[in-house]
């Protein structure tokens, strides 16, 4: 189906005529994609609708994003393969806290537990502590004891602040690149490499194989006989 | 507030746009009849640009995939809808907790779904001629087999031919190779006694005409294909039958409140209100095809009371609603030290697994009714939102230190990447008259229109066959190497079992029969009480084996389908 079938189709369902379709947009189409934010991922009007409310407002203040600036960077230091700026992390952390209103007390308490504690032991806040004094303050928050019922708000607190900061990277363009990760894109499957099916000490079951998609032949058109045996 | 009549008279009108409304809009139009489809959702075409999500980055999105009330599955995800929706509101009877996930769009939730495409077999029409609970259904595999061929053709399915009674084989495209979890999952599967087989998906491995691309191996079926190479209703169904001969109108955003009927109590068509205006708008039809998912039909159906049926249309028998149930579900995860430090390759693979394992036991030796099938997932896939959360916590089972900060945590993400697999248990749960849905009559939706509300309580056999799927998914994970992860859920947690509606197979709720005061719709999905108005969601069901129930919801709508054209050609309806 074409656009223009696709937006007749749209328009049958209301009496109304074309009302429905720019009720949906209301701007001409190419001013709405102008006006998309560099985003874009196939969102409905709605959830466009509600990304650009999130973004134009801000959450944290400057200098609860520079404390989350400063631990993204202690929680993943900048290597020649990316930084938590590259993966622009900060931001993301300040979308999230939005989106997710739940986080707010728990980050922004935290933030201030962390400054509090920094002013009782160094004089002065996270922020403005030398980075082995953030390290000595890292090092009683950092390790969660796998064992224990509950664990203290400040773990709590950096529990959650690394997983933002570690999932925020590696979803990000240089993270992912990082990672390794090889697909979302156009490809033919034929099945394990050899050498890593070695490696597993693994194999293709021999009386399987022959089941398998013969790839040279997947543009073929299917043709079966009767017993439903494939022929092409 | 007026209601404004549409001039055009359809043949038929059909309700619902998913796999049993596609289906029959496929069918009866290209029997030359005009046909309305009547969808509660916008328009979809998984090519249009602007609406495709496949092959986005999570990086393209500033929550980077993360779940959103809109999309419940993450905001990637090809399902406008999610357990709740905005303005549709469901209550609960008593302490039940059931799960309804809708999905308005074109399609449905065929944009979304895993694409498993199981027949039921000769058994699991006849369940109750095994082991005394249940119903039997009027029809037999035999009366539906031509019907799952025709869909395997028509659809295209991969899988092979394994000879299992109970598992009929098909016209099947070849599966593709499985991946390195899957070869693991496999050892300890046989280890264990466990039979598995290529897996039976409804994506094109192969081409099987011109209209459709071939799979290109993205793993993103959830985001609808934009090539047609997975089966979604819109791009497999609607849209070849827009181009057939028959005529077919697109109501979109358009939510259906009841079946009108005349003074005789026949169907003359539908009321719905349109979203956009939100004026409320009739619609006539000879015929009236109900195929709006298992729970909304039945409050369709309930919602339409007359003078002729006051108890709700189709409903002397007090049935409608009743017998609702949905697949048991359960799942563990493992962690495979083998699979650490993987060396990385493309493995994106079909979206879903490539191999998976048919219920393989007699219940003969075992304290619960019905069998289950174990799905298999993992893999070196595309993060998304929470790819990293707890980075290192496997290193627990490594003697490791949990937690810290700085560049150790990269190198614990990578050595973990891929390390963990996971298998899921769905299984088929006894229907039951005390599991109903009905009109809450307390309660409107933002169109005024009463919604449903849930009384469903699992019994022990389907406990008893979740404490099955543990166990056995330990004996796997434990046979392949891995340490299964978390605690083995014990009675307290129902033995890790979902609440009822969790695994979205919820059907049952307008059940197929001979007898009129036994069952809603006869053989041919017709309703006893209105002969011209017809059921071809899963609503019919009169049990649901532990396949998934798409491939039968579509088969028995082209069969339906068919009778409404040959009742058309004889004048009796």
């Amino acid at each position: 189906m074409n656009r223009r079938e696709s937006l007749r189709s749209i328009v049958l369902g209301s009496m109304a005529g074309t009302l429905a379709l720019e009720s949906c947009t209301g701007a001409p189409e190419q001013e709405v994609v102008d006006k998309i934010w560099k985003h874009q991922y196939g969102r409905t009007p709605k959830e466009q609708a509600i990304d650009e409310k999130l973004l134009a407002e801000q959450y944290f203040g400057s200098h609860e994003m520079q404390t989350i600036t400063v631990l993204a960077q202690l929680i993943l230091p900048p290597t020649n393969q990316g930084t938590i700026e590259q993966a622009e992390v900060p931001a993301f952390i300040e979308f999230m806290a939005k989106n997710f209103p739940s986080l707010q007390t728990q980050l922004r308490g935290g933030m201030m537990w962390l400054d509090n504690h920094c002013n009782n032991h160094y004089q002065t806040t996270f922020v403005k502590c030398s980075e082995d004094e953030q390290k000595q303050v890292l090092d009683r928050i950092a390790f969660p004891d796998p064992k224990a019922k509950e664990q203290k708000q400040e773990i709590q607190f950096f529990s959650l602040m690394r997983n933002l900061v570690v999932t925020g990277y590696f979803t990000s363009e240089v993270g992912i690149k990082e990672l390794g990760y090889l697909g979302n894109q156009p490809n033919v499957w034929d099945g394990v490499p050899d050498d890593v099916l070695a490696e597993h000490g693994m194999e293709y079951d021999p009386a399987w194989v022959p089941k398998f998609v013969d790839q040279s032949k997947r543009n073929d058109t299917a043709q079966w006989d009767d017993q439903g045996n494939l022929l092409t | 507030m007026q209601i404004i009549e549409n001039e055009k008279k359809y043949d038929v009108v059909i309700v619902g746009s998913g796999a049993g409304g596609g289906m029959a809009t496929k069918i009866l139009a290209e029997a030359g009849l005009s046909v309305a489809v009547v969808e509660a959702g916008p328009f979809f075409d998984p090519a249009n640009p602007a609406q495709q999500t496949q092959f986005k980055w999570p990086y393209q999105s500033p929550r980077r995939g993360a779940s959103t009330p809109q999309r419940h599955f993450g905001e990637m995800d090809m399902a406008y809808g999610g357990w709740e929706l905005e303005g549709e509101p469901y209550n609960q009877i008593g302490d039940t907790q059931f799960d309804w996930f809708r999905s308005r769009m074109l399609g449905g939730r065929t944009n979304h779904w895993g694409r498993i495409s199981l027949r039921f077999g000769p058994k699991d029409f006849k369940s109750k001629d095994q082991d005394g609970v249940g119903e039997n259904w009027p029809i037999g595999y035999e009366d539906v087999k031509p019907y799952y061929d025709k869909v395997d053709k028509l659809i295209g399915v991969f899988g092979t031919k394994e000879n299992i009674y109970n598992e009929p084989d098909g016209f099947f495209l070849p599966p593709p190779k499985p991946r390195l979890h899957e070869l693991y999952y496999k050892k300890g599967a046989e280890k264990a006694n466990v039979k598995v087989i290529p897996s039976r998906l409804s994506i094109l491995t192969k081409r099987i005409n011109d209209d459709r691309g071939v799979c290109f191996y993205c793993n993103q079926c959830n985001r609808s294909c934009s090539v047609y190479a997975d089966f979604s209703s819109g791009s497999c169904l609607i849209f070849p039958a827009q181009k057939s001969r028959g005529q077919v109108d697109l109501f979109v955003n358009c939510m259906v409140r009841e079946v009108t009927v005349n003074d005789e109590g026949k169907a003359t068509g539908v009321s719905y209100i349109n979203k956009e205006d939100r004026q409320e708008y009739r619609l006539s039809g000879r015929i009236v095809v109900l195929a709006a998912s298992a729970c909304s039909t039945a409050r369709i159906l309930l919602n339409s009371k007359s003078k002729s049926h006051p108890n709700g249309l189709g409903n002397s028998s007090d049935l409608v609603g009743k017998y609702l149930h949905d697949s048991t579900g359960a799942d563990r995860m493992a962690f495979v030290p083998e699979m650490m430090n993987r060396k990385i390759y493309n493995e994106d693979g079909v979206g879903g697994m490539h191999l998976y394992s048919p219920w393989w036991l007699d219940n003969k030796n075992l304290d619960f009714p019905r069998g289950y099938h174990i799905e298999v997932w993992g893999g070196l896939s595309m993060p998304s939102y929470g790819f990293g959360f707890n980075p290192n916590s496997l290193n627990e089972y490594l003697g490791l230190k949990v937690g810290g900060y700085g560049n150790g945590l990269r190198d614990d993400v990578k050595k973990f990447y891929g390390a963990t697999m996971g298998m899921s248990g769905r299984g088929e749960s006894i229907a039951r008259k005390e599991n109903y849905c009905e009109i809450d009559p307390t309660t409107v939706d933002e169109f005024g229109i009463p919604v449903l509300r849930f009384n469903y309580q699992w019994s022990d056999a389907e406990r008893k066959q979740a404490k099955h799927m543990h166990d056995t998914f330990e004996e796997i994970i434990h046979n392949l190497g891995g340490v299964a992860l978390g605690e083995k859920p014990g009675a307290d947690q129902n033995y890790g079992l979902h609440n009822p509606g969790r695994i979205i197979h919820e059907v049952g709720t307008t059940r197929m029969g001979s007898d009129p005061k036994k069952s809603v719709v006869n053989e041919f999905e017709q309703l006893h009480d209105v002969d011209n108005v017809f059921i071809v969601d899963a609503g019919p069901f009169v049990s649901q084996a532990d396949k998934n129930p798409t491939w039968t919801i579509m088969a028995l709508s082209w069969r339906t389908s068919e009778f409404i054209i040959e009742e058309l050609k004889k004048q009796n309806i």
